[in-house]
């Protein structure tokens, strides 16, 4: 090694702590391997449609609860024409099942309890069915909470089955064309998620910990009785954050290329921009809550403070669109939000410096607000 | 350089929150002397040194290192001290050579330097052991070893051996002893050990409860402030009623260890006064199972000022 590298302070202590970190073989897991198999998990089990099953409880009559199960109803009928009878032995006991093939929106299987309607209220509370049928005098009546969807496809998928035309038209002559276009499925809107919340995690975790744990054991202090300069103890901390944040979000990113064929529409450079932003804000966050306390735990509560509303409400995972309109402003000013929606942006809307602008800034000045601060009351022992 | 006292310590006051850990302690330090700070947990060492490190500010009193205060000069006195903290974690999956190296940059030190540390601290074999593989005495030598990196004109070592196994204890021993031959280094230690302060140590101040209680050498410690004469003890084969007399009638200012038995009696001069004592114990029924005589240490020292064993 070059003599003015080994008593390099910054560059001895940038490869004390990137050693210490990839020696510990967990970092890589949950650094690397982790965000791989959450993609993974999340992006099968939300882009590619599953055979669906639908449940439903089958009630003679509403107002006559005694009616013997043996009655036949005309609704079992035209079961008994259309499904299987399952009178064999499965997981699933129910009394028809109704299996609807469909190519595009999945295969859906039907599955029919012939009940009474006490037994029928039971299931609805326990959610097992959204969907009670009811045959009054040769009426079919459909039961369901009409604020719930799940209930609304069940009853749609029913109508068409049974007749009910009024309420269901006849679909012969319309297609259905499913949205499959890159940018538009879910896995367009996680992987930028979850390459912000990766940030988010490694610098809080890995930074604040990584700060209290060596006050904790005494080294900071060690270090301190000695001409290190301090600011390169935070420096060189960082660095390797960055660094190590920048190989597992290119690695999330080549995987989410490669299986689920996800490209940057926008400004490559932009993105790298946002993302370096990203870092600098959550780093700035991480020294201050770590400039303190000594006690891990205090450490553990404080991060988990600041990152668990982030994680909730940031929309990482699913659009935060839902929650009240007064929220929504308030959401969208926390850097794990603008660092989500602007790696969005450029990933799905093609957007680049021009519109990534202002996230940008409001997150290096956020970043820098919070380490400047954080330095000031910083506790070197 | 003669002369200038290396540390200076004037009326030094510190409190926590709850506890008033110095209470007014003036100490003088000169070149090349080895100081014990002696005194049993809690006694206010570990404070006293921090303050001295410029670790910890005092609430009231000077702190002069080779004339300067620690305001002002940090960084240049920073590069004259070495020091030990009572526990240090390093950083675990770092071996020693890139722990020393890391710690050797900060002083802008280079290899040779680096490797010169492991050889003085004996750690050759474990070079690529990582820290959290190393025993306690290893790592105990590491720490030493950083403490040593900067040839420092000061060393300052917090109870470098409190919690190791005695061989491990004999090792740092002799390595600061060779040190203490072949360099030019000023030495605070703190201990609840006597037997490290008498064995490394040319001066020794014995604190407790945040005072200096006394200081000199080993010889005038003992001296003046031990209970006079020489030591016998002895244990009692029929402990009973007769033992009683020895208390209440015998001439002999006899002691009693609670914990293992043993008696202690001083006597003034041993070749006349021993034959008396024994007679007065045949006498009084007192059979003896084992009667032997002991140099004073620095416990019977501590003793004799709080009236309190060093460790109990």
């Amino acid at each position: 090694m070059h003599k003015s590298l080994f008593n390099n302070q910054l560059f001895q202590m940038i490869s004390a702590y990137f050693k210490e970190m990839i020696r510990e073989p967990g970092v890589l897991f949950w650094g690397i391997a982790f965000p791989i198999l959450m993609s993974l998990g999340l992006g099968v089990a939300f882009t590619k449609k599953t055979d669906v099953i639908r449940k439903v409880a089958i009630v003679s009559q509403q107002n006559n609860p005694d009616l013997s199960a043996d009655t036949s109803l005309s609704i079992e009928l035209l079961l008994k024409g259309l499904a299987m009878s399952e009178d064999s032995a499965g997981n699933e006991k129910s009394d028809y099942k109704l299996f609807i093939p469909d190519d595009k929106m999945g295969n859906t299987t039907l599955l029919f309890y012939k009940t009474s309607w006490q037994e029928a209220m039971i299931m609805m509370k326990r959610g097992t069915i959204s969907l009670v049928m009811s045959e009054d005098s040769g009426m079919v009546r459909y039961h369901f909470d009409p604020l719930n969807p799940d209930a609304q496809l069940t009853y749609l998928k029913l109508t068409k089955l049974f007749g009910g035309e009024a309420l269901a038209p006849d679909h012969k002559n319309e297609t259905i064309e499913p949205l499959t276009v890159s940018g538009t499925r879910y896995i367009d809107f996680l992987v930028p998620g979850l390459i912000a919340m990766g940030v988010m995690m490694s610098c809080m975790w890995g930074l604040s910990y990584g700060i209290i744990d060596k006050r904790s054991k005494k080294l900071l202090r060690r270090m301190v009785a000695t001409p290190m300069k301090k600011s390169y103890f935070l420096v060189a901390l960082i660095t390797v954050r960055v660094v190590m944040n920048l190989i597992e979000s290119l690695l999330l990113l080549l995987f989410a290329w490669l299986v689920f064929d996800i490209t940057i529409q926008g400004s490559v450079a932009a993105l790298l921009m946002i993302f370096i932003a990203g870092n600098i804000a959550f780093a700035g966050i991480a020294v201050f809550i770590s400039s303190h306390t000594s006690n891990t735990e205090i450490g553990n509560g404080l991060i988990n403070a600041i990152v668990m509303p982030m994680m909730v409400l940031s929309g990482v995972f699913f659009s935060y669109h839902n929650f009240p309109d007064w929220s929504i402003p308030v959401i969208q000013k926390l850097p794990l939000t603008l660092l989500a929606d602007g790696a969005r942006s450029i990933f799905i809307e093609g957007a680049g410096f021009r519109e990534t602008f202002v996230p940008f800034l409001i997150m290096v000045t956020t970043g820098l607000v919070f380490f400047v601060t954080g330095l000031r009351i910083f506790k070197w022992h | 350089m003669k002369g200038l006292p290396v540390i200076e310590v004037k009326d030094v006051h510190k409190s926590f929150k709850t506890v008033q850990a110095v209470r007014g302690i003036d100490l003088r330090i000169d070149h090349g002397q080895f100081v014990a700070l002696l005194g049993p947990n809690g006694a206010g060492k570990t404070t006293m040194v921090e303050m001295i490190e410029g670790i910890q500010k005092p609430d009231k009193g000077e702190i002069l290192i080779m004339g300067k205060k620690w305001k002002g000069h940090e960084n240049e006195l920073r590069r004259l001290i070495g020091l030990s903290l009572q526990e240090t974690h390093f950083i675990d999956k770092l071996n020693v050579r890139e722990t020393l190296r890391l710690f050797a940059s900060f002083f802008r030190l280079n290899r040779s330097r680096v490797d010169e540390i492991i050889s003085i601290v004996g750690l050759e074999d474990k070079v690529k052991s990582y820290v959290v593989n190393l025993s306690g005495g290893q790592r105990q030598r590491l720490a030493l070893g950083i403490a040593l990196l900067n040839n420092p004109k000061i060393l300052l070592l917090d109870e470098p051996t409190t919690g190791l196994d005695p061989n491990a204890r004999q090792e740092i021993w002799s390595i600061l002893h060779s040190l203490k031959e072949k360099l030019d280094t000023s030495l605070i230690l703190t201990t609840h050990y006597m037997e490290e302060a008498e064995r490394l140590c040319d001066f020794i101040v014995i604190i407790d409860k945040g005072k200096i209680l006394q200081q000199g050498t080993l010889n005038q410690l003992l001296l003046t402030e031990s209970p006079k004469g020489k030591t016998i003890e002895f244990t009692i084969q029929n402990p009973g009623l007769a033992v009683q007399k020895l208390f209440d009638e015998s001439p002999y200012n006899v002691s009693l260890e609670k914990d293992n038995g043993k008696r202690t009696v001083s006597l003034n001069q041993l070749e006349e006064d021993l034959p008396g004592f024994l007679a007065f114990l045949n006498n009084s029924g007192i059979r003896i199972e084992n009667l032997e005589f002991r140099r004073k240490t620095l416990d019977d020292v501590f003793i004799s000022l709080t009236g309190r064993h060093l460790n109990a």
